[in-house]
Parts: C-alpha cells; sequence; structure tokens
C-alpha cells in the first residue's frame, strides 16, 4: 500500500524532473515540474478522433495497458511493507502482466491499419522480446542471492555483506535503469521528441491515440517510469524504517529522473539497426550478475 | 465393471464402421458426430470415476503369440483420455460444419469419418494397454488412421506429398518403437510394460540409457522434437482445419504420453535423461518459434507452434527427471505439473486457434497472411476467439498458458538453490530459453493477429460469408470458456495433477506433500489475481466511458501524416513487421530471397519474395534422400521396361538362392580339405 501511494505521488512530478534537468543543462529555465501532468490533464478533458479501420481493440488497449501497468505496481513492496499483490513468485506475473498490455498496445496499432504504425509496432515487439531475458536473470540472480522467490522476500532479505554484492547493487541499477528507457522507448533507443515517424518506436505507435486514451498513455509512461524507479530504490533501502526509507525512495527516484535528463542530454540515438545489440548488452550484464553471486556463494567452480 | 465400459467403448465404434456404408452422406456427418459424443461420455465417466476411486488393472488371456494382455488404467493414462476426449469431442462438433463444404465427396467424406472414429478408438486404447506387441498394433492403427484424414483432399499434389511424409516418419518412428519392445522382449520373454522394469533395473545404468534413447526417438518422431520434427508443419497445412487442431492438440500428445509412461517405467540415470531432455527441449522449442515467426501461411505458422509448445512440454519433463534423479520433490511437482498441464492447454488454445484459422480458410480460400486482413469486422467471433487462443499460446495472464509457464518457472526458479554448478547453469539457460519462446511467441502472434484480423484486407479474395454459423462457433466458444476457467480457477485441476505426478513418486511423505500444498494455493492466488486483473481493465475501461462520455468523439480516416491518398497495400504487412526480427535470425535461419529491384529510367514492376527453409529438414531429410538418390540412379538400367529381361532378374534371383546354399557347402567342404592338407 506505501509503495502503491508513493509510486503514484512521484508518478506525477517524473517527467517534470526529466524535463527540467534537460532545460538546465542545455541552458533554458524550462517548464515547471507539475507541466507534463497538467499536459495530460488537458488531454483527459479533449474528445477524441477515431480511425475508421479500427475495432474495439483499439477502444481498449489504451485502459488495459493502463490496468496492466497498476497490477505490476501492486506487487511492488516499499523495504518491509509488501505490495498489496505478494506471493511466491510475484515478480513472473509481473514480467507477464506488463507483457499482456504490451501485446495489446501492439496489436492495436496495427489495428490502425496504419504505414506507420505497424514499424513502431514491430520494434517495440522485437525490443521488448529481447530485454526480457535481462529482467528474468536479474531477478533470478537475486532469487538465488536470498533464497527467495517474491520481491518482498527478496527485498527484505537483502544484505550487502561483501564489496562483491555492492557491485552487484550498482550493476543491478544499471541494468533497470537501462530495462526502464527501453520499455519507456527513451533516449538511446528512440527519441520522443523526434518528428520523423520512421525512426520512432513508441510515439509512432500511438499516432492514432487522441483525448483521454492518449493522455492515458502518456501517464502510463509516467507510471512505469516510478515503477521501474521504485524497484530500483528496493536495492538499497531493504531493512530501514519509514523515516527514513521514503526520503530515501525520493531521492532515489530523483537521482533516477535526472539520470534519465542527463543520459537525454548528452547521448544521440542509436542507429536503429544497432538498438539489438545494445539491448543484448544488458543481457549479458545480467548474466555477470549471476556469476558474480554464484561468485559470492562460493558455487563457482 | 471398467472392462465392459471398455469394451462397449470399442464396440460402439465396430459397429458405427460398420454402420457408415449404409447411410447417406449428411447421416454419415452425423452418426459419426453421436458415435464420439457418446464414446466421449462414456470414456469420460470412466476416467473421472478413475480419479475418485483409484487405478484400475485387468487382463486379457491374449493368444500364443501375444501372450498375456494387462489393460492397466491409472492417472496418467486417465489426464490423456480426457484430454484427447475434449479436443476430439469440440473436434467432431467443428468438423461435421467444416464438410459441409465437400458434401459433394461422398466417398471420400465416408473413408474420412471412418478414419476418424478409428483414430479415436485407437488413442484411447494406446493409453490403456500395456501390451508392447498388442501396442504397436494399435499405434500402426493410429498412425494409418491419421494419414487418412491427413490426405482428405488427395487431389492437390501438396496434400499428397504431406501424408506420404507423414507416412513414411510414423513408420520410422513405429520402428524405433519395434526394436525397442523387442529388445525387452528378446531379455525377458515378456510383452508386459512391466518387463521393462524388470530389465532395466537388472542391467548396467548405460543399456539403461540406450534403451531410453530408442524409446525416445520413437516417440519424438511422434511428438515432433527437433530434430524429428519434419513432418509436422508439413502435415498440419495440408490436412483439414478440425484434423489440423486434433493433430496438433492430440496426436503429437500421444507422444508425449509415451514418453512419460517410458519414463515412469524406465529404472536408469534420471540426471542424465533430464539434461539430455532438457537439452533437446530448449532447441525445440527455440527452433519452433524462431521458423514459426517467418512463415507466411497461417496454418504453417502453428504448425511451428506447436513444435515450440512441446518444447515447453518437454522442459517440463526434463525438469521432473532432474527432480527425479537429485531426489528433489519440488522440481518433480513443477517440472512434471507444468508439462502435464501445458499437455492439456496447448490442446485447448492450438484446437481454437487451427478450428478458427480454418473459418478464416474457408471464408476466404486462402491461408497466406500477407493477403489477409481486416477479418475482425467481417467475423468478429472467429477474430476475438482467434485473440482469446493467441494470447493463451503467449503465456499472458489470465489465460490458461500462464498457469503452465508459471509452474515452469517457479520450479526454474526454486531449482536454482542447488549447489551444483552444472545443474545452477542448466536452469539458467531454461529460463533463458523459456523467456525468449515467450518473447518470440508475442511477436509471431502479434504478427499472426494483427495481419490477419486487423487492418483492412490486403488483396482482392474470395469471400464466402455464411461461415460463422452458431453450430461451428459454439464448440468454439466451448474451448474459449475452458482456457478462462484454468486461467481463472487452477485450482479445480490442480488435485487431479497431484494425483498424476505422485505416481512418479511412490512413496510421497507428508513434507514433500505440504510443499504441492504451498505451490497449490501459490496457483490459486494467480488465478484469483488473473480474476483482479480482468476485473481491473473492465473497471478502467467503463470509467474511462463514463468520463468521456459527453465528449465529442468523431470518425475519421488512419492518420497517414497528412497524406490522405493510402490504400490498403499501404499498410504495414507481415513481412515489414518481422522485418528487424528476421534481419537479427538470418545466420540462423536460411531464408531465401527473391528480388527484383526497379532500374533504368522507366522500371518493369518490382517484387520481393522471401522464403524460409527449415535447415534442420535440408540437412537431415533432403539431403542424405538426395544423396541416395543419386547413388540408386546408378542402377536405374536394371529398370529398363523390357519384361523379359524382368523375367530373368526372376530367374536369376531364384538360380542364386537356389544355387548358393550348394556353392557354400562344396566350399566349406574345399576347405576343410585344405586345412586338413
Amino acid at each position: 500500500m506505501v509503495s502503491l501511494l508513493l509510486i503514484f505521488i512521484m508518478s506525477l512530478f517524473f517527467s517534470g524532473f526529466i524535463i527540467r534537468t534537460k532545460s538546465i543543462l542545455s541552458g533554458r529555465k524550462g517548464p515547471g515540474l507539475f507541466q507534463p501532468m497538467l499536459d495530460i490533464f488537458r488531454l483527459w478533458k479533449k474528445g477524441s478522433v477515431i480511425s475508421q479501420t479500427t475495432s474495439f481493440i483499439f477502444q481498449i488497449a489504451p485502459s488495459a495497458y493502463f490496468a496492466s501497468v497498476i497490477m505490476a505496481i501492486l506487487m511492488i513492496p516499499h523495504g518491509n511493507n509488501p505490495g498489496l499483490i505478494s506471493f511466491d513468485g510475484d515478480f513472473i506475473m509481473f514480467a507477464y502482466v506488463l507483457a499482456f498490455g504490451k501485446f495489446l498496445m501492439i496489436i492495436s496499432a496495427l489495428d490502425t491499419g496504419s504505414s506507420f504504425e505497424g514499424m513502431g509496432a514491430s520494434r517495440e515487439a522485437l525490443f521488448s522480446m529481447l530485454v526480457e531475458p535481462a529482467f528474468f536473470i536479474l531477478l533470478g540472480s537475486f532469487a538465488l542471492f536470498t533464497g527467495q522467490s517474491s520481491f518482498h522476500q527478496i527485498f527484505s532479505t537483502l544484505h550487502y555483506g561483501s564489496q562483491i554484492s555492492y557491485l552487484l547493487g550498482g550493476l543491478a541499477s544499471f541494468v533497470l535503469v537501462m530495462i526502464a528507457m527501453i520499455e519507456n522507448s527513451r533516449m538511446p533507443l528512440d527519441d520522443p521528441k523526434t518528428h520523423l515517424e520512421l525512426t520512432m518506436v513508441h510515439e509512432v505507435m500511438i499516432l492514432d491515440n487522441s483525448g483521454f486514451d492518449l493522455g492515458l498513455i502518456m501517464y502510463t509512461t509516467n507510471l512505469k517510469f516510478a515503477m521501474y524507479g521504485a524497484i530500483i530504490s528496493n536495492f538499497f533501502i531493504g531493512m530501514f524504517p519509514y523515516e527514513i526509507s521514503i526520503p530515501m525512495f525520493f531521492i532515489i527516484q530523483i537521482g533516477f529522473a535526472i539520470a534519465v535528463g542527463i543520459i537525454e542530454s548528452f547521448m544521440a540515438r542509436f542507429r536503429m539497426g544497432h538498438n539489438p545489440q545494445f539491448v543484448f548488452i544488458l543481457t549479458s550484464v545480467s548474466l555477470l550478475i549471476f556469476f558474480g553471486v554464484l561468485l559470492v556463494l562460493g558455487k563457482f567452480v | 465393471m471398467e472392462k465392459i465400459i471398455i469394451e462397449v467403448f470399442n464396440l460402439i465404434a465396430i459397429l458405427a464402421l460398420g454402420l457408415i456404408p449404409f447411410l447417406k452422406t449428411r447421416e454419415r456427418g452425423y452418426l459419426t458426430l453421436g458415435v464420439i459424443s457418446l464414446q466421449v461420455i462414456i470414456i469420460s465417466i470412466l476416467a473421472f470415476s478413475l480419479f475418485a476411486n483409484g487405478p484400475v488393472e485387468y487382463s486379457y488371456a491374449g493368444s500364443f503369440i501375444t501372450g498375456f494382455i494387462p489393460v492397466r488404467i491409472d492417472y496418467l493414462s486417465a489426464w490423456f483420455i480426457l484430454v484427447i476426449s475434449f479436443t476430439f469431442l469440440t473436434g467432431v462438433w467443428y468438423g461435421v460444419q467444416y464438410m459441409k463444404k465437400y458434401m459433394d465427396q461422398s466417398d471420400n467424406l465416408a473413408l474420412h469419418a471412418g478414419a476418424f472414429i478409428v483414430l479415436y478408438t485407437s488413442l484411447i486404447d494406446i493409453c490403456m494397454i500395456q501390451n508392447s506387441l498388442v501396442f504397436l498394433v494399435v499405434w500402426e492403427i493410429m498412425a494409418l488412421a491419421s494419414f487418412i484424414l491427413i490426405i482428405f483432399e488427395h487431389y492437390k499434389s501438396a496434400t499428397l506429398k504431406a501424408g506420404i511424409n507423414f507416412l513414411i516418419q510414423s513408420h520410422v518412428c513405429i520402428l524405433f518403437l519395434t526394436v525397442a519392445f523387442m529388445w525387452v522382449k528378446v531379455k525377458t520373454g515378456s510383452f508386459d510394460f512391466n518387463a521393462i522394469t524388470q530389465f532395466t533395473s537388472a542391467q548396467p545404468i548405460m543399456v539403461g540409457l540406450a534403451l531410453f534413447l530408442f524409446f525416445f526417438s520413437g516417440f519424438a518422431i511422434k511428438a515432433g522434437f527437433v530434430p524429428f520434427h519434419t513432418w509436422l508443419p508439413q502435415a498440419h497445412p495440408a490436412a483439414p482445419a478440425h484434423i489440423s487442431g486434433i493433430m496438433s492438440g492430440v496426436i503429437i500428445k500421444i507422444g508425449i504420453y509415451g514418453l512419460l509412461r517410458i519414463l515412469m517405467l524406465i529404472k536408469t540415470d534420471m540426471v542424465t535423461i533430464g539434461f539430455f531432455i532438457l537439452f533437446i527441449s530448449l532447441i525445440t522449442g527455440l527452433y519452433g518459434v524462431m521458423l514459426a515467426i517467418v512463415q507466411h501461411n497461417l496454418k504453417k505458422l502453428l504448425a511451428y507452434h506447436s513444435i515450440e509448445n512441446i518444447g515447453i512440454i518437454g522442459i517440463g519433463i526434463g525438469l521432473g527427471c532432474l527432480g527425479l534423479g537429485y531426489n528433489n520433490h519440488l522440481l518433480v511437482i513443477s517440472g512434471f505439473g507444468g508439462a502435464l498441464l501445458h499437455v492439456l492447454n496447448h490442446s485447448l488454445f492450438k484446437s481454437l486457434l487451427f478450428y478458427s484459422s480454418g473459418n478464416v480458410y474457408q471464408a476466404r480460400h486462402t491461408m497466406s497472411i500477407e493477403l489477409l486482413g481486416g477479418l475482425i469486422k467481417k467475423m468478429p467471433h472467429t477474430g476475438y476467439l482467434f485473440l482469446i487462443g493467441s494470447l493463451a499460446i503467449c503465456g499472458l495472464p489470465p489465460f490458461n498458458g500462464f498457469i503452465s509457464e508459471f509452474f515452469l518457472y517457479n520450479g526454474l526458479f526454486h531449482g536454482l538453490v542447488s549447489s551444483n554448478f552444472m545443474f545452477i547453469l542448466f536452469l539458467l539457460f531454461a529460463i533463458l530459453g523459456l523467456v525468449m519462446i515467450g518473447g518470440l511467441a508475442l511477436i509471431c502472434f502479434t504478427k499472426a493477429f494483427g495481419i490477419v484480423f486487423l487492418g483492412t484486407q490486403r488483396a482482392e479474395l474470395h469471400e464466402d460469408a455464411d461461415i460463422e454459423k452458431p453450430q461451428r462457433i459454439l464448440p468454439m466458444y466451448g474451448i474459449g470458456l475452458f482456457i478462462m476457467i484454468i486461467g481463472l480457477f487452477p485450482f479445480l485441476f490442480t488435485p487431479s495433477l497431484l494425483k498424476v505426478i505422485t505416481l512418479y513418486l511412490p512413496g510421497l511423505d507428508t513434507l514433500a506433500q505440504s510443499q504441492f500444498g504451498d505451490m497449490l494455493g501459490q496457483l490459486t492466488k494467480v488465478g484469483w489475481y488473473s480474476l483482479g486483473f480482468l476485473a481491473l481493465i473492465m473497471v478502467i475501461y467503463l470509467l474511462k466511458g463514463q468520463i468521456t462520455k459527453k465528449r465529442v468523439v468523431s470518425l475519421y480516416e488512419t492518420w497517414g501524416c497528412a497524406f490522405s491518398g493510402g490504400t490498403p497495400k499501404m499498410q504495414y504487412s507481415a513481412s515489414s513487421f518481422i522485418r528487424s526480427y528476421r534481419k537479427l535470425a538470418e545466420p540462423i535461419l536460411s531464408i531465401k530471397k527473391v528480388k527484383q529491384e526497379a532500374v533504368g529510367l522507366y522500371p518493369h514492376d518490382i517484387m520481393q519474395e522471401t522464403h524460409a527453409h527449415d535447415k534442420i529438414e535440408t540437412w537431415l531429410i533432403d539431403k542424405p534422400i538426395f544423396a541416395i538418390r543419386k547413388l540408386l540412379n546408378s542402377f536405374v538400367f536394371l529398370q529398363n521396361g523390357n519384361i523379359q529381361a524382368y523375367i530373368l532378374y526372376g530367374f536369376v534371383f531364384v538360380g542364386l538362392a537356389l544355387l548358393l546354399p550348394s556353392v557354400i557347402e562344396k566350399l566349406m567342404v574345399l576347405i576343410n580339405f585344405l586345412n586338413q592338407l
């Protein structure tokens, strides 16, 4: 329950922090922290234009996408406080529920029969397929490390004993930041601010969504960012009481948002053809974490 | 009691076969419908009572050739009997409607109906008979019946070719099984399946492994494990839709049944077997789905997906064997449990997908994904049912595929807590493999569903409007409902599953049972949370409806970046959807490209075609056969069409056959004589 609340609060400001960082780094003053959320509120008030080609799938997909992220957030604990949904193997359901939302978004892009949107859908399908192994191996490593198999148990029993394990925590944060960037189609893979449909991933998928649905999709992106931030923060706030863990949660989240802003300011988008290689790197880093865990546990021969 | 039920079950089939020639075409269809439904009811009562009352065993005296014929029906048999029966029930109800389009082929339909009844009866009998000779005979009957069913459209050369391919490979399968069974028979003198246990427990481990390898090769051909899968992608598209559904749903599963049965009987090094099956299954799963994505024929795509799902089932079986070898109960439970549940789940969603593809085929007369599109508006029932099947086959909650995959993941993640490095490494690759399979399936089915049912139609096609009749849609909704029930209420099925798994753990103590209780509880939770997820989607959708009720919603054409002259041909196509994937996978798959680019000032039509070939088929089947043919072609002069020459060959043969013994005798005399010197 705590984590749900915190994630909702953070999701309101997350893009604000990213945009503010980017504008400061490029020497502008930039909009207020709440501006992206105000834009979304404006969208929620608008009517919409729907393509004649589409079917019911196009109508329900944004809601299902939003629901899938909410469902996933319900599973995330806050330190010692478990998420509303917590059971053995919940992180498997976490990944598959997110995949359900993605499946519907992909087919809703194909539903429009557009010559652009399939392109984004195809890339989204490919990248999410490639990024999935990294997430599973990462969680598998920590399941092995702690001997537990649910989000809450893993994070509440996580102790950093040796230097290698600190390294593992750092690498895990790196992998999760990158997974969040890929899942939200942000900078090194995709530039949401580009105006050429041929080079976009997520943005081109939702070309035909408008009004409330578009607002819902954009808010879901914020929620997703805050959700991954919450997972990252869980790597560090395991055993602290609330008065320390809640400020730490926000510090880590804001740090994450600023990191995203910095990455987006100083990195150029990769060529589309190079993206799969980059995504594969994540899998190999998580393999590295896995073998690191084996090393720490003394199971490596 | 059980004996009488089973005898009645078989008798009904025989009577129906005798009746078929005397009926009119339409009546034959209804007869098959009635007979199969009746048989399903009878045998399901038997199977359900079995789960309540425990295994049954009785025997026939048999003849002096077969010896004593034991019939044993345990929980494993009952599980498979129920899976087979449900698929046949929906198959026959759907099939009768499907076959209405072929009413003019009266004789052909009679043969088809007969073979259908024979196939069902033989499949059920295979699950019960435990005498290897009778088992092989019934297996052969099953293979022949499915051959007849596949070649229904035998006037098409591709169908006949696929059918003969199936027939030959089925017999290679029977050859392997015969060798294995005869080996046991020669050594123990008994055709009883229990002789396998006696034989392998008395022999060194290597003998058991060699025997297992023969059994595995035989059953793997039937089940479609890579590299024995090559018959599958050819036979499925050739057969009528209900037969494809049944073939993919249950005929290949009979190979899995055989494998599970042998694993129960054989006593050898389970760790080696476990690693072996896990390795083969991972390759099977990945290879199947990787090839499925690049297929342009909807049924062929589904056929390759059957291979993938056999891989997932195999991963479960491999895990279970490793659990047996390392004496890890949790692994046994999640491995075999996941595999058995996936057998059921796959039979459901795959038959549903095949039936839907049958509707598409009869409505548009093509299976080429590239030509289709926008069908969800013309055939909404088929479209949404196909969507349910697609989501289920990708293993997404709240559908049944997720339950069995969750079972497997659970075993894999729990197995990680081990001290054996090799074992951990294998599990890691299994997790990686399973995740990749899931992700690739997502690409594959977003493509299949998105291109076939969404957007607008991509070519001028024949249009039949009367496809979605209630009689045809109803059995499909039955399957869809079943899929949802397993996905949301898995606890309805787990008690029976537990009974099947305990066959592998004869002395299961209370501790292990409590562990299973934990897993049961977990699955129940997953089911409830899935239901919650479904409710959440509905709530959000309805809320959105309430909020936007007063907003202006206008219809307009799809945004084309200010370009409004779009034609259906400008839509994203199936090949373009998978282009980036194809580029990545090109080194592993062999994809033939034919391309004509625009050249010169006044270019001609441009075109590009891609054809995916199965590399394993090329290397394992095509090339050796080509080599053998080349060798045999050197002797083609013998076949000169001259009848005198043929008579001469006969004489030469008879002469040699008669002369040779006496020549050898003379030689022996000579050698003896020389020795004495």
